[in-house]
């Protein structure tokens, strides 16, 4: 009897020995990307090249990847971050010093970028550019056509003038679930500074969006790819990204539904998107391997050619199809790229203004 | 003599150890983290890993950090009405809906209990079948019902209630909370309900039959006080946890939808305000533990 149950334990130590070997064996890298974010031959490709398997999940809000960070113990080896969710986050320590000299594909990153992203991570220290895009109008060609001919398609006056959005509400109108693009929107339109971080400034903001509240059917982040694709709604305050694929599918669905993306004229948010490694990543060598893969110029181009977003790398733009290339709401002409601003983070009292604001706005409590 | 004490004290022993176990469950998963949350709800926020301030590292330090712990987010729970609008209106569609749960599931659970013994176990392995699905799949699937273009609206167009460009629109209203509630909670109400008035002595409505009584008045002389322990267990088992719920009206709720569950939600992660989240947590529990121990009390006077 004795013997027997020692026997038993030897035989499941041994094993667990084995299961140990073979994972530490085994390469792995945890990655947390954007929902919809990339071509995901990218990975089988990268695995292929490496032999590190990549486990690759995703979110569709900033903010849940902001508490799982702050949290610690996450587990993910490369964590891609919007620019002032990156700053803040770098403040409170969350990410490793980047190893330099394992990233020797840095010199294909195209500089005006980097400098941009210069404001949330000085020096380039913690961070490389994955993708870039800006914020603005989605909408059914057609749709639109048939209810307001002489629609404002080129200004915000489509979403924040009640009198013009009204006219869409039973056709739908959706608006991404993100106060920290919507209240700097409402403040351009507004003609005040989209970065400001003053109370009475968002309340102002958020008393135009509460003024067009009525007409709007969801606030979500995600939904409105498919509902624009599907010609489920006619208009979307999106990702200028997202609203093209959503673009594409219909494109490919041959629904006769045509969606199109504009930055609108008063100015838009421009946002960087941003690849980082956590201190407590326990993959960091095979997480610089992943992030330098994907600096090489054909492979990031086949993901930004499979999204239709800009990325930050210069070198990939031979391999970017034309198309993407050539088209201004991916790839904006100088004067568009004028007129966008980017925001920065907030502290602790002005995010909750922020929050409490937007709680009202779709509430109105 | 060694054999003797150790005889003596086995049963002991084994007594203690059954005894323990609830206790040391309830103070492994509920007031251990009740602790915690607690204590992080005196705390405040901080903008580093983990979110607030001050963290307890040792014993050195314990009576200096134990000084920095304050009620201020209770008393910012106090200063807006957000909090309290949010409780409150959670509160009420958690009573409606337990009270809709209850009008439903009664006649479900007596209708089982007065079935044939044979079919009984059929019909309620029927009540159970559902959670072999996803719960989370079983909501998406409301979405697919209750959409404008979806399965109601085709049902309704093919049955010629509706016109061809008529539209249900209820996906994103309240309604579509209630009925995700309603849809969802229901076992927890019927098999409480189920297993009360199954144990019933049916012999009692025989004799009040006899004795002249008519069917509808022993229904509310005889059945329902016999069934009152499951009508509490089933409502308490509902309520407790609707009030807290948050996947269901984020799924199916428009976004005017206000519950508690969505402020602690934006709390958290929003805001990554963990103290004031906390002590969000810690108010509705006070709200839901007070009634309960309060109503048990009374149970015992009677």
């Amino acid at each position: 009897m004795m013997r027997q149950a020692v026997r038993m334990v030897l035989a499941a130590a041994s094993l667990a020995a084995a299961a140990t070997a073979a994972s530490a064996g085994e390469k792995v890298v945890n990655v947390y990307n954007w929902s919809d974010y990339i071509d995901e031959s990218v990975l089988t490709d990268f695995t292929k090249e490496t032999g590190i398997k990549v486990v690759y999940d995703v979110f569709d809000n900033q903010d849940i990847v902001e508490t799982k960070m702050l949290a610690g113990g996450s587990g993910y080896d490369v964590v891609v971050v919007t620019g002032p969710f990156l700053a803040r986050q770098i403040g409170a320590g969350i990410y490793q010093k980047l190893d330099k000299s394992k990233l020797p594909n840095l010199a294909n990153m195209w500089p005006d970028v980097m400098n941009r992203i210069g404001q949330y991570d000085p020096g380039n220290n913690y961070g490389i550019d994955y993708m870039w895009g800006t914020t603005g109008i989605g909408y059914n060609v057609e749709k639109i056509k048939a209810i307001m001919p002489d629609a404002p398609l080129d200004s915000w006056d489509m979403i924040f003038k009640p009198e013009v959005v009204s006219k869409f509400k039973d056709c739908g109108v959706q608006v991404l679930d993100a106060s920290e693009e919507l209240i700097p929107a409402a403040l351009k339109y507004l003609g005040k500074n989209p970065d400001s971080k003053s109370t009475a400034d968002m309340e102002a903001a958020g008393k135009l969006l509460a003024s067009i509240k009525p007409y709007i059917q969801k606030f979500h982040s995600s939904e409105y790819i498919n509902a624009l694709a599907n010609g489920d709604i006619c208009l979307a305050v999106g990702y200028s990204g997202d609203i093209l694929q959503a673009r594409n599918r219909a494109a490919e669905a041959k629904n006769g539904v045509e969606v199109k993306y504009v930055i609108p004229k008063e100015g838009a948010n421009m946002w960087f998107d941003i690849m980082a490694i956590p201190k407590d990543a326990p993959h960091a060598e095979e997480a610089h391997a992943f992030m330098n893969y994907l600096m090489k110029p054909d492979v990031i181009a086949k993901s930004s050619n499979y999204v239709s977003y800009a990325n930050g790398n210069l070198a990939s733009q031979k391999f970017i199809d034309p198309a993407i290339l050539s088209d201004p709401s991916i790839y904006p002409t100088k004067d568009v790229l004028a007129n966008l601003f980017s925001t920065t983070p907030y502290d602790a009292k002005a995010q909750r203004v922020l929050t409490r604001v937007w709680t009202s706005v779709k509430t109105g409590m | 003599m060694v054999q003797r004490t150790l005889s003596s004290v086995r049963p002991f022993l084994a007594k203690w150890a059954l005894v323990a176990v609830p206790y040391l469950w309830s103070l492994l998963f509920f007031l251990a983290p009740f602790f915690i949350i607690f204590k992080i709800s005196l705390s405040q926020t901080a903008i580093a890993q983990p979110p607030y301030t001050p963290v307890f590292d040792g014993m050195a330090t314990l009576w200096d950090k134990l000084s920095q712990l304050s009620l201020d987010n209770y008393a910012f729970l106090g200063s807006d009405p957000l909090y309290y609008s949010a409780y409150l209106s959670s509160l009420s569609i958690a009573a409606v809906s337990t009270l809709l749960l209850l009008v439903i599931g009664y006649p479900i659970a007596y209708g089982m209990a007065r079935a044939p013994k044979s079919v009984r176990n059929a019909l309620v392995m029927a009540v159970i079948l559902p959670f072999w699905t996803s719960f989370l799949i079983r909501v998406y699937a409301w979405i697919g019902i209750l959409k404008p273009e979806g399965l109601l609206t085709l049902l309704l167009q093919a049955l010629h209630i509706y016109g061809p460009d008529q539209q249900v629109h209820l996906y994103n209203t309240a309604w579509a909370v209630y009925i995700g509630i309603v849809y969802s909670y229901l076992p927890f109400m019927v098999l409480p309900l189920y297993a009360a008035l199954e144990k019933m002595d049916h012999t009692l409505l025989e004799a009040a039959a006899d004795l002249g009584c008519p069917p509808l008045r022993s229904f509310w002389k005889i059945t329902f006080p016999l069934s009152l322990p499951g009508v509490v267990a089933g409502s308490f088992l509902c309520f407790i946890p609707i009030v807290g719920e948050f996947v269901i009206p984020d799924i199916l709720g428009g976004t005017s939808t206000l519950m508690i569950g969505k402020t602690l939600w934006a709390e958290f992660f929003n805001n990554r305000d963990w103290p004031v989240s906390s002590a969000v947590a810690v108010v509705l529990l006070i709200i839901l533990v007070v009634p309960i121990v309060i109503f048990q009390n009374q149970q015992k006077k009677a």
